[in-house]
């Protein structure tokens, strides 16, 4: 990226993270619109207008459920466990004082049994909100190094990040399942040799995929924003006090060369640092959840 | 006819604006007096978790009794202060308790088999979890009270303000204790 970084407070973060969360239910709504009226007229000729109001719920009942039950999904897949009042007080404690410092009630704790090191916060708004670390951050970073990183995700709950970061994962994992499916039902119907001409589903299909594409692309451009990245950092500096803390956090995680098992590329944007370390160099920038960790110390070093 | 519609339409659009200043400054002093209440528990908690903290020390180094003392003494009138005093006074009082139990802390780290102890560990743990809370609640109480005491001193709420009988807000300085006071080490 060229030039000077825009720069963006907590204030435009909100209102920014309200926008994309409209635009990302919009697109939704209209691949699956897409994507069902494709399926009708494969059908039927003709018939893509009838299927109209089945995508149009479906949508929706996607859209809700991401909602209301992203948070659990995601969770889930990255084997998260729940922890209880007495476990892990120095965690406890350091996520109470933070969620005190900056206005928020306390989010749930989640512990993921692996020993390479990584957060993620998640949930609809800061009353659900779960923050996940996992083993081997606790058993890896000083105390001051884990506050920072918590601090980093407390940010990241404070600004509503959480919130869009969950809708794309699940609504852009269910575009991508949806149009999976799509393909592989035309696929197996063309290869079946009926008589009917399939010219003009092949066409279609063609034109859906043509338009699909470029969109989930965009879905993943909106939930990889870098600037939400750097203004977690900062605001996790501005909480703890102490830029340096964070820095050496993220040396320590981005030198750590073991791959997180339960992350994949749905929810390795959730992470602090990028979980999915055997990644070949070819996608770099191109599929990059995260700004380069080296930008990141330079301008947290800058603060202190 | 045309005008007076005119007018009431200014006069609702007027209406609104004072309404929603007048919120704002009510949400804002919430904001403060929450915060305070955050504040306070934990200033509570320190209290509460002092007497097991100077008993375990004492199992193992009786003769430090000065310091014991100072910290009982700056408890007490930490609690005396929370009750009668200004928030600067209790200020003051909890910012000389945090210096009496850094000395605590200082003198325990002379006591190697005090440090092996699983209760001593515990407090010590909860202690640090409390100031730090206690850091971070006054952090918070002290940016809502900025903002409440800009609201107030700037145009136009500053007129509402005066109007309503808002009153500026104290802020809770306690220093940072770590960076202060200087640990007494004794050669004795």
């Amino acid at each position: 990226m060229a030039g000077p970084a825009p720069r963006l407070s907590i204030y435009d973060a909100l209102a920014a993270n309200r926008i994309r969360t409209a635009v990302l239910i919009a697109v939704f709504t209209l691949i699956v619109l897409a994507l069902g009226f494709v399926f009708g007229e494969y059908l039927q000729p003709g018939g893509g207008a009838a299927l109209m109001p089945f995508a149009i719920g479906f949508s929706a009942l996607s859209s809700a459920g991401s909602y209301f039950a992203g948070d659990k999904v995601v969770l889930g897949m990255s084997h998260a466990r729940e922890l209880g009042v007495g476990e892990e007080p120095q965690l406890r404690n350091i996520v109470e004082a933070l969620a005190i410092g900056s206005g928020l009630p306390t989010p749930k704790l989640y512990l993921i049994d692996d020993t390479a090191p990584n957060a993620f916060a998640t949930g609809r708004d800061p009353r659900h909100a779960s923050i996940a670390v996992t083993r081997g951050l606790l058993a890896k970073l000083e105390r001051t190094e884990l506050e920072a990183v918590l601090a980093h995700e407390m940010s990241h709950i404070g600004n509503r990040d959480i919130r869009v970061m969950l809708l794309v994962i699940v609504l852009v994992g269910t575009v991508a399942l949806l149009a999976d499916w799509l393909m592989r039902s035309m696929w197996w119907g063309g290869r079946r040799g009926r008589d009917r001409d399939r010219g003009g589903a092949v066409a279609l299909l063609a034109f859906a995929l043509a338009l699909v594409t470029p969109v989930i692309a965009t879905l993943i451009q909106l939930a990889v924003s870098r600037q939400r990245e750097y203004l977690a950092d900062a605001s996790a500096a501005l909480l703890t006090r102490y830029p340096p803390a964070l820095a050496s956090a993220l040396r320590k995680i981005a030198a750590d060369r073991e791959p997180l098992e339960v992350a994949n590329k749905a929810t390795a944007s959730l992470y602090i640092a990028n979980p999915l370390k055997d990644r070949p160099a070819f996608f770099d920038g191109l599929f990059d959840t995260h700004p380069p960790v080296e930008e990141r110390i330079r301008r947290l070093e800058a603060m202190g | 006819m045309e005008i007076a519609l005119v007018v009431a339409g200014i006069l609702v659009v007027l209406a609104f604006f004072l309404i929603s200043m007048y919120n704002r400054l009510v949400t804002l002093r919430q904001r403060v007096r929450e915060a305070w209440a955050d504040i306070d528990v934990q200033l509570k908690r320190r209290w509460d978790l002092i007497p097991n903290l100077v008993e375990t020390v004492k199992g193992y180094a009786a003769h430090e009794r000065q310091t014991f003392e100072a910290v009982t003494q700056a408890r007490a009138q930490a609690i005396a202060a929370a009750t009668s005093g200004s928030p600067e006074q209790r200020a003051s009082a909890e910012n000389a308790l945090g210096g009496a139990l850094l000395n605590l802390r200082a003198v325990a780290e002379a006591y190697p088999q005090l440090q092996a102890v699983q209760e001593f560990k515990d407090l010590s743990e909860n202690l640090s979890a409390t100031e730090d809370k206690i850091a971070f609640a006054r952090r918070f109480y002290n940016g809502g009270v900025r903002d409440y005491n800009t609201a107030l001193m700037t145009f136009p709420t500053n007129v509402l303000g005066g109007m309503f009988g808002f009153t500026p807000e104290q802020y809770f300085e306690l220093t940072d204790v770590a960076e202060r006071a200087v640990p007494q080490v004794k050669f004795t």
